[in-house]
């Protein structure tokens, strides 16, 4: 990664509040991304981990433009994304494979037309013959029996599915890919299969990914960097290795600590830090650092003030009060 | 005698395609205070083992054959009566989806009370008393006010961990826990995985943990039984499991998952796609997708082979091995065990 490359996406200060209604006529902001800056260079892989509801489906959904960002500038390959006509553009090189192999496909619709849909939509084909060569190839490149095509999507297994779903994103030749937690349904074996799909599709195409996933030892194994979220503010982010290995925000170390490692020596000899405390409600956000109600290093100062997200050593930006002290 | 005793059990659904055999030939024992880990691929047969453990099986489903003794009681065949007696009370089990398994229409606070008050010998106050504290025990806040609240005023998490709290509070000698902490948080699932562990400790609880995550079996299990198609294709201790696997299925397992060590290699994934239940082969059910497979494989399962003291597995390579550093002796009659 070189310094001064322009990175293919950059956020600015990203903020996404969903109006919550709290009863009559009384609305509330939920503020389900809170002043998230990160960038992504070209051909790499930034993992995004964080608790369920911290905010990460929201970050790559905001990004892509599916939801309208309540604040914040994106930038792709350095030019902001700001009209209607950038918007449309960008969503030509940027999508996203979704969670849920199971219900992310629609099961009345044949696999061609499951993949074909966004060639479609943008008119991206002359003639039926190019629309159909187009599906075949794709389908060749997750690794699907062409002679399938005409199949509905309920007849293929999780797995299968899920190479659907990322032929899908592939249709219209993208360079950034939102992966959200795609291989969280899978089962194990069929979870290296489709991991592996990823790398060499990202050596074959160069492409850049946004990987979210909830398995610290997946994302772990595919990003270069890794970017950890807590209640809706990015709280750590850094290489994979440097972030797996030398956590510095007292979440994540409680989260790496926390990993179930799947070798009965190491997992018997771990100590893990246990966390108590509140949990907070996204729409009731404490305070200073949305941490501190759990953080065991917290003092007055945290309870006050938010912590500025900083670089602390080259490529390792952490949000916390207490970073220097306790490390 | 050991606290569970499954043998030779055989569970079938009857469909209008077939006879979908979910679980065939499963034999294992579980002792007090033990924790026995289940896993293998998604339809492999854990969950119809643990619902025929529990006699909650569909309406399409029967055990075929085999046995189940609960402290020397035999299930199979005894009756609803007997099952009533059993399940809750000496066996209780954590689903894998918590949505099904909470009553919408109640309070947790009165579901939690009315097993605990079924299973227990206390009295209302106590019980209340003590559905307080196994909230708190899975980390549920202000246990006393939440009580009054209806599931559907939880998240998908804390269902999941107001039913491991349910299970729990009965004291049952057997846990099954089916994917317990799939649904859960990595800080919040080495929580309760605490918890169990203690309370697995401080009752003498004997634990049955189904799940797929590896991680979870290598940090909770003393025993771990590997299914493939319906059936144990290895059983032994964890660190047997983890470090000396003799099944062909269990190393490709091994190799699949994702470490510390594995960034920036690719990993080796099981080729091929799981084995229909309708039609099993007579072979090894793995053999169609072993990269070692040999022409017995095809032909004949293995049987099942003590590999030590703590540890069997059903797979040929062991023999082709043993033959091969001299352990096993051919006699006429072809292989057999020294
Ligand atoms: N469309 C929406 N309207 C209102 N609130 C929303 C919406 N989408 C998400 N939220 C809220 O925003 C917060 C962040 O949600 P998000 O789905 O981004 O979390 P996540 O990190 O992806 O969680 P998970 O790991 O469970 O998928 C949550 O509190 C969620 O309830
Ligand atoms: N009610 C049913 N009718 C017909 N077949 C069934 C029924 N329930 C389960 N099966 C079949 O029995 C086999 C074993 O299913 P089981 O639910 O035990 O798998 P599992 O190992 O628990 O998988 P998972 O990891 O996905 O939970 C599967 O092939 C499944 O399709
Ligand atoms: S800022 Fe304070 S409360 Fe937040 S993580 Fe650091 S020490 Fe803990
Ligand atoms: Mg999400
Ligand atoms: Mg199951």
């Amino acid at each position: 990664m070189s310094e001064n490359k322009t990175p293919l996406i950059e956020v600015k200060h990203l903020k996404e509040y969903f109006n919550i209604n709290t009863g009559f006529m009384r609305s509330k902001p939920l503020k389900a991304v809170d002043d998230v800056s990160f960038s992504i260079n070209q051909g790499e892989t930034l993992g995004l981990v964080g608790e369920s509801g911290c905010g990460k489906t929201t970050v790559g959904r905001t990004l892509l433009n599916l939801y309208k960002p309540t604040g914040g500038e994106i930038y792709y390959k350095g030019k902001q994304i700001k009209t209607k006509a950038d918007i449309n553009e960008f969503r030509k090189k940027a999508t996203m494979v979704f969670q849920d192999p199971y219900s992310s496909l629609n099961p009345r619709m044949t696999v061609s037309d499951i993949i074909g849909e966004p060639l479609d939509i943008h008119k991206a084909y002359k003639t039926r013959e190019e629309r159909h060569e187009k599906i075949l190839t794709l389908m060749d490149r997750v690794g699907l029996n062409s002679e399938h095509a005409a199949r509905y999507a309920h007849e293929f297994s999780g797995g299968q599915r899920q190479r659907i779903g990322i032929a899908r994103a592939l249709a219209l030749d993208p360079d950034f890919i939102v992966c959200d937690e795609p291989v969280s349904a899978l089962d194990v074996s069929i979870q290296a299969q489709v991991i592996n799909m990823f790398d060499e599709l990202q050596q074959q195409m160069g492409l850049t990914y946004l990987f979210i996933a909830h398995d610290i030892l997946v994302v772990r194994h595919i990003s270069d960097r890794i970017a950890v979220m807590y209640l809706g503010k990015m709280v750590e982010l850094a290489d994979a290795a440097e972030i797996y290995e030398h956590p510095l925000h007292p979440y994540t170390k409680s989260l790496m600590s926390a990993v179930p490692q799947p070798d009965p020596k190491i997992a018997r000899s771990n100590k893990r830090i246990v966390l108590s405390g509140d949990i907070p409600s996204p729409l009731n956000a404490p305070s200073g650092c949305p941490f501190h109600t759990r953080c065991p290093y917290a003092t007055e100062e945290c309870s006050q003030s938010m912590p500025e997200f900083k670089e602390i050593s080259s490529g390792h930006f952490v949000a916390c009060h207490k970073a220097a002290e306790i490390n | 005698m050991a606290l569970l005793e499954v043998k030779d059990l055989h569970t079938s659904f009857f469909t209008p395609a077939g006879e979908v055999k979910a679980v065939n030939g499963l034999s294992f024992n579980l002792d007090r205070r033990k924790v026995l880990g289940i896993v293998g691929e998604s339809g492999s047969g854990k969950s119809v083992t643990a619902y025929s453990i529990m006699q909650i099986l569909a309406s399409t489903g029967k055990i075929v054959s085999g046995s189940i003794k609960f402290d020397g009681q035999e299930l199979v065949g005894a009756g609803e009566k007997v099952m009533k007696t059993i399940r809750g009370n000496k066996i209780s089990i954590i689903f894998q989806d918590p949505m099904t398994s909470l009553n919408p229409t109640y309070t947790i606070g009165h579901q939690l009370m009315e097993a605990i008050l079924l299973h227990t010998n206390r009295n209302k106050h106590e019980a209340r008393e003590r559905a307080i504290e196994m909230l708190r025990l899975v980390n549920i806040n202000e246990p006393e006010k939440r009580i009054n609240q209806y599931p559907f005023e939880f998240s998908g998490g804390m269902r999941q961990r107001i039913m491991i709290a349910m299970a729990l509070a009965c004291e049952p000698d057997i846990l099954i826990a089916d994917e317990p902490t799939t649904a859960l948080d990595v800080t919040i699932q080495a929580q309760i995985l605490e918890l169990m562990k203690s309370l697995q400790e401080e009752l003498g609880m004997a634990i049955i943990m189904i799940t797929h995550d590896l991680g979870v079996v290598a940090q909770m299990c003393d025993e771990v039984i590997v299914m493939y198609a319906g059936s144990a294709c290895e059983q032994g201790t964890a660190d047997e499991i983890f470090y000396n696997p003799a099944h062909e299925y269990t190393k490709g397992l091994m190799r699949s998952i994702p470490t510390a060590d594995t960034a920036g290699t690719k990993l080796k994934p099981i080729t091929g796609t799981p084995i229909d239940l309708l039609n099993l082969p007579k072979g090894c059910p793995f053999a169609p997708r072993c990269e070692n497979a040999m022409k017995i494989c095809i032909k004949e399962r293995a049987e099942r082979m003590q590999i030590n003291e703590f540890h069997q597995a059903n797979c040929w390579m062991n023999v082709k091995e043993g033959i091969e550093n001299g352990s096993i002796e051919i006699s006429k009659e072809g292989g057999e065990e020294s």
